[in-house]
């Protein structure tokens, strides 16, 4: 399977009158989205656009989830199959991206987890959303929707939004290409016999009500661990059901990105051969969490692997699915690298994991996201800033009268996500 | 030129060796024995000006006394910085610097550095909160020993910014601490991940902890006489939730009455926790906190009685140590109230 990205850099956005990328700016039709995305959804009541640019003293909260425009120019299927296209199998021919573009939804609280985007000051460093020129959308539900649908209006508006947007791109000839191609197993073999095989466990977060994911439509807790092409997800084959503790519940943006598929394929032919993704859950009771972690290390073995990396998503509950996916995978003989947060607590001194083993020998950490950040009052907030008194990584006070905001990292979205997206490290003093 | 006070055992003190281990603590001006090696490190940027010796024995058979009589003596110096030993592999001595150290710092508030050898007792007493130069096993290593020493102790006093244990040679404090890498998490795990495939050296970013293992409590023998509470880690509290329990990384727990209630319900109840679905523990939080089954086993006289209050707070995000600390208050006062089982829910 052999995927290009066209790559458009997008400078700047603006409010237009028609949907159009000209010159690297991208113009966006306020009313004609909104219009698209009401006639679409009858459970939604209203829907705000807004954008905010690196620099800007905005703050966006809550945000639900972060969307990057993308059209596919040729080959199977469209983006986000499943829920915009049907569910053809995508991952081949070429996808034109709008880079630097980023759709971010935004709403009144579901749940308690939602996260914060600073464009600027001293949040920004820690978001990588602050580098991006967002379209932020603020959907407001009509009144008495039960909160699963209230999830689902937002999701779906997100994405319908990007596409929408990602439309611009169709015919606009791209500023880079590049090159992303897995061949069949057995081929892949045959073209390097002597390298190490490697591939990568994705677990994608599976526990209820803004804790969910989705694969081609599916809710990830209703899969058993697969096997897929690396270019599949970067049509939108996975998509985050919004967020739950911000920082790192991987953002639909970040499954069309994920930074781990992207440098295997860095070294792949070199150093190793590449063979694909395994995905597998988190769900929330132990016989799912055993049937997950046997079913993955069973994969493994099946596929003659050396070695892979595994990816937590969230914290708590699934330290319980990397440590026990790190430990059966590593009974195999199949080496294993981790990547996680830690929650060492304010002052750093906690243990970090709620389950560990010594399997576990080859981590990285992205953080201690119970780390607490300072964030100065903005000139604009997008959303509901008393949210942070009760998002996840706030606590009562956080909100001060002036409009700054005294938080864990954790509240911040983006900040810590266990696929290695950012620089962010921990190390022990 | 900063001040500085040292303190040595009754060997290194030139007293004597086992059989003067109980000297009592005594003070003499400028450095005495390792202290030289520490001035020469110092140079002209500090000034050894007392050395406070005391005998192994004597201080750890008379901790209060000798803390006190030892504290009062560095006072009178008025130092910048405050170093004890090495001690290296010497444990009577690591205890007693460690012991020094930490009360200097939290009675005097004046930095200090002490050296160990990484086995000496000394080091689990203090690592966390004390900066211990690693060092050999013997005074063989003393002038390497001191000059590192004496290079902390610099950048404490004059609150210069403290590198990592590898730069500074410090033994790790367990403190977990963020910086923004050159790479970004997944490029490290790939370099780390092909390391491991070549069988080439590579480093962990998280040392695995000792996982503390709980072993359950023996069986109630009889459940029917006894008085059952119960726990919870779902946050389920009171409507409103009064106590602003977090949604994660809580700060404290909460204790409430259940006097009187039958069951819970969307009206008097619900979760404060930000990690799971809320949807079903607000339609019925019984479903967390089984309150509605307890009353019925307590009137099948199944158990003798449910506990007056319930403790909850909210698992999500919350560190390893604060947990403990929450579970032993919350074990601590159910004792207390002679309750013989518990039964704990999570999510």
């Amino acid at each position: 399977m052999k995927l290009e990205l066209g790559n458009i850099f997008i400078k700047d956005v603006v409010f237009s009158d028609e949907t159009k990328v000209v010159n690297g700016v991208l113009h966006v039709n306020k009313e004609a989205i909104q219009k698209a995305l009401m006639d679409s959804d009858p459970r939604l009541a209203k829907v705000d656009i807004d954008l905010a640019k690196p620099g800007d003293e905005v703050r966006i909260i809550p945000v639900k989830d972060v969307i990057e425009p993308r059209v596919k120019v040729s080959g199977e299927g469209g983006v986000f199959p499943g829920f915009i296209s049907k569910v053809n199998t995508v991952g081949t021919g070429r996808t034109h991206v709008l880079k630097g573009a980023a759709v971010v939804t935004t709403g009144a609280i579901v749940g308690f987890q939602e996260g914060i985007i600073d464009m600027s000051g001293e949040g920004a460093q820690y978001t990588p959303f602050s580098k991006t020129l967002n379209i932020v959308l603020t959907c407001e539900p009509v009144e008495g929707l039960p909160r699963h649908e209230h999830e689902e209006v937002v999701r779906l508006a997100g994405l319908r939004a990007a596409a929408m947007i990602g439309e611009a791109g169709r015919n606009v000839e791209p500023d880079e290409i590049k090159t992303y191609e897995t061949l069949p197993l057995f081929e892949s073999v045959k073209k390097y016999p002597d390298l190490p095989r490697v591939a990568y466990v994705y677990q994608l977060q599976s526990q209820g009500l803004l804790h969910d994911t989705y694969v081609y439509g599916v809710d990830a807790k209703k899969i058993l661990p697969t096997f897929m092409y690396p270019t599949e997800t970067m049509d939108g084959a996975i998509v985050s059901g919004n967020c739950v503790s911000a920082c790192d519940k991987n953002p639909t943006y970040v499954h069309e990105n994920n930074p781990i598929i992207e440098d295997l394929y860095e070294r792949h032919g070199k150093d190793y051969n590449f063979v694909g993704v395994i995905i597998t859950n988190e769900n929330v009771t132990l016989a799912d969490k055993e049937r997950s972690s046997n079913y993955t290390a069973k994969l493994v073995e099946y596929l003659g692997l050396d070695a892979v990396i595994i990816n937590e998503e969230g914290f708590g509950n699934p330290d319980t699915d990397l440590i026990m996916n790190c430990k059966k995978i590593s009974e195999k003989g199949v080496k294993t690298v981790l990547v996680t947060d830690e929650y060492a607590g304010r002052d750093g001194q906690s243990q970090s994991l709620a389950d560990v083993d010594k399997t576990a020998d080859a981590v990285v950490s992205v953080g201690n996201a119970n780390v607490i950040v300072h964030l100065p009052p903005m000139k604009k907030v997008i959303g509901h800033p008393e949210a942070a008194n009760v998002i996840a990584g706030g606590f009562d006070g956080a909100l001060s009268s002036d409009g700054s905001i005294t938080v864990e990292l954790q509240a911040i979205t983006a900040s810590t996500l266990e696929v290695g997206f950012g620089n962010l490290a921990a190390k022990g003093y | 030129m900063l001040r500085v006070v040292h303190y040595i055992n009754q060997f290194f003190g030139q007293i004597g060796g086992e059989e003067k281990a109980d000297t009592p603590p005594l003070v003499k001006e400028g450095p005495v024995g390792p202290g030289l090696a520490l001035q020469q490190a110092f140079g002209d940027k500090a000034k050894v000006v007392a050395t406070v010796i005391c005998g192994d024995s004597y201080f750890n058979e008379h901790v209060d006394e000798a803390l006190d009589q030892i504290l009062g003596m560095i006072e009178k110096y008025q130092p910048d910085i405050f170093v004890a030993g090495p001690a290296f592999f010497a444990g009577r001595y690591g205890i007693a610097c460690a012991t020094v150290c930490k009360a200097v710092q939290d009675k005097l508030g004046i930095p200090v550095v002490t050296g160990m050898y990484p086995e000496n007792p000394g080091v689990d007493l203090c690592k966390k909160d004390v900066y211990i130069i690693q060092t050999g096993d013997s005074a063989a290593q003393m002038r390497d020993a001191a000059g590192k020493m004496a290079k902390l102790a610099l950048k404490l006093a004059n609150k210069e910014e403290i590198g990592s244990p590898e730069e500074e040679n410090y033994i790790p404090r367990g403190i977990r601490v963020n910086y923004f890498a050159n790479e970004r998490g997944s490029k490290r795990a790939v370099d780390m991940l092909v390391k491991k495939l070549k069988g080439e050296p590579f480093t962990t970013e998280l040392p695995m902890p000792e996982f503390d293992r709980v072993p359950p409590a023996p069986a109630v023998k009889d459940i029917s006489k006894a008085l059952v509470a119960l726990v919870t880690s779902g946050g389920i509290v009171p409507k409103g939730n009064p106590d602003h329990i977090e949604s994660s990384s809580a700060s404290k727990f909460g204790k409430y009455d259940l006097e009187g209630i039958m069951e819970l319900s969307a009206e008097t109840h619900q979760t404060a926790h930000g990690g799971y679905d809320p949807v079903y523990a607000n339609e019925d939080p019984n479903r967390v906190l089984p309150v509605d089954v307890m009353r019925e086993l307590e009137k099948e006289g199944k158990i003798g009685k449910l506990h007056r209050y319930y403790y909850a707070t909210v698992g999500n995000g919350t560190p390893v140590a604060k947990a403990k600390q929450y579970g032993q208050a919350i074990a601590k006062e159910l004792k207390d109230a002679g309750v013989q089982a518990v039964i704990l829910t999570s999510t």
